[in-house]
């Protein structure tokens, strides 16, 4: 699973699809997750990443990462190589 | 290096909440590398603010309307012509195209050229033509059905679900979501623009315009896709994005293959949930967001120009995305002598 190569993201958290034409807005968390899916970072690099750098525990963590996830997908920000 | 200096009429100078499309693609006239324009409007109505757009048009005539017959605006042409020695005519109405077409063999031998559609290409696209024309040329297009009395009506709903897209021969639609509203939208919409009204199958999606040049040999010159951001009631765009969408584009290559599509043309897409494109509607003519697509790199009037007078283009193959149009609107202060010209000379 990887963001689709043509996502662009700025550093402010605009994500733009050239594709669709749709733009979003993330927060900088969200931007730090983007940015690890497109270094093709696993889920769980991710929720690892996330339980080092914030004060928070793991269940938390993976919910949080796995919602996030459940939205890019509904918003076809992802592909699936599954 | 001086550039050759044409002379091409371009119609479609209103602006009203649904506005033409001659101020832009005069604008990309102006902005052609292969040429110097010098702009001759043809308007039909004395309010068109392209008359009075002096630093994007050189000189107005009235032409008659469509209604009038072919021959009426023939030798109003003729006039115009002897007066400008036209290049080039760019028609931009649908309203109009039929004449114009009609009228391109006259209009070759005297000098000017075109760059239309065939009748034939003209004919099979229309709306109430569309369900044959998608089985002809594989295309995906919604079921619909042309209504030419309201007698009908009842019989013909039978065969569409609420709610259902109800459209003029060649402008306007409304959303009905039960009898009386169709009823009502047949009814307004036929005193506007006479019958046949089109029904046709809702589809629930998001909306993409492509805009687009055929070289009439099967080849797509030019081709950029757009999503539109800002709608107005009417439908319109006010706000669209240039997008890159690859099956846009193939089905657009794949249209102008199917069809020889012979001139500009702006193809109305519904992208539906499971991200299937249905072809809504062929315009045979540039749209009024064109001067997006020249903004993204690619000047489809100039090209369209180039070909009109039987020249070679190389077709554009790229064009930036992520580049937007935000229309606005403009007040000019106009002095009435120049209303009052163009009211009753007919030209300015």
């Amino acid at each position: 699973m990887t963001i689709k190569n043509d996502i662009a993201i700025s550093d402010s958290g605009f994500v733009f699809a050239p594709g669709t034409g749709e733009s979003f807005t993330v927060n900088p968390i969200g931007a730090e997750i983007i940015q690890m899916l497109k270094e093709e970072k696993s889920v769980q690099q991710i929720s690892e990443r996330m339980l080092e750098k914030y004060n928070t525990d793991a269940t938390t963590v993976e919910k949080d990462v796995n919602d996030f996830i459940s939205m890019l997908r509904h918003f076809s920000l992802i592909e699936t190589n599954d | 290096m001086t550039k050759r200096k044409l002379t091409i009429a371009v119609t479609g100078l209103n602006a009203i909440d649904s506005p033409g499309p001659g101020v832009p693609v005069i604008r990309a006239l102006k902005e052609a590398t292969a040429f110097d324009a010098r702009i001759i409007g043809l308007s039909y109505e004395s309010l068109e603010p392209g008359i009075y757009m002096h630093d994007l048009v050189d000189k107005t005539y009235h032409i008659p309307y469509p209604s009038m017959g072919i021959e009426t605006l023939f030798e109003r042409i003729k006039y115009i012509h002897n007066q400008e020695k036209l290049d080039v005519i760019i028609p931009n109405f649908d309203a109009e195209m039929f004449s114009f077409i009609k009228l391109a063999p006259e209009l070759k031998s005297m000098g000017i050229h075109t760059f239309m559609p065939t009748a034939e290409q003209f004919e099979e696209r229309q709306k109430m033509n569309l369900p044959e024309f998608g089985k002809k040329h594989q295309i995906t297009v919604p079921a619909s059905e042309a209504v030419f009395a309201a007698g009908k009506i009842a019989e013909i709903l039978k065969d569409f679900e609420f709610p259902v897209v109800v459209k003029g021969k060649f402008y306007d639609a409304k959303i009905a979501y039960n009898f009386e509203q169709v009823l009502s939208a047949f009814n307004s919409i036929s005193a506007k623009w006479g019958v046949p009204i089109i029904f046709q199958e809702f589809i629930r999606g998001t909306e993409f315009n492509v805009t687009g040049l055929g070289d009439g040999k099967g080849n797509t010159v030019a081709a950029v896709p757009m999503r539109k951001q800002y709608i107005t009631d009417k439908g319109k765009a006010w706000g669209g994005i240039a997008i890159t969408d690859e099956k846009l584009l193939q089905l657009t290559k794949h249209f102008v293959k199917e069809t020889k599509w012979r001139g500009g043309f702006e193809l109305e897409l519904m992208k539906d949930e499971k991200n299937d494109f249905y072809l809504m509607e062929i315009n045979p003519r540039i749209p009024a967001w064109i001067y997006l697509a020249v903004g993204v790199g690619q000047n489809i009037p100039e090209a369209l120009t180039l070909l009109a007078l039987g020249e070679k283009v190389a077709p554009y193959t790229t064009y930036e995305h992520g580049k937007m149009f935000i229309r606005y609107s403009w007040d000019m202060i106009v002095d009435l002598k120049e209303f009052e010209k163009i009211s009753t000379m007919g030209e300015l």
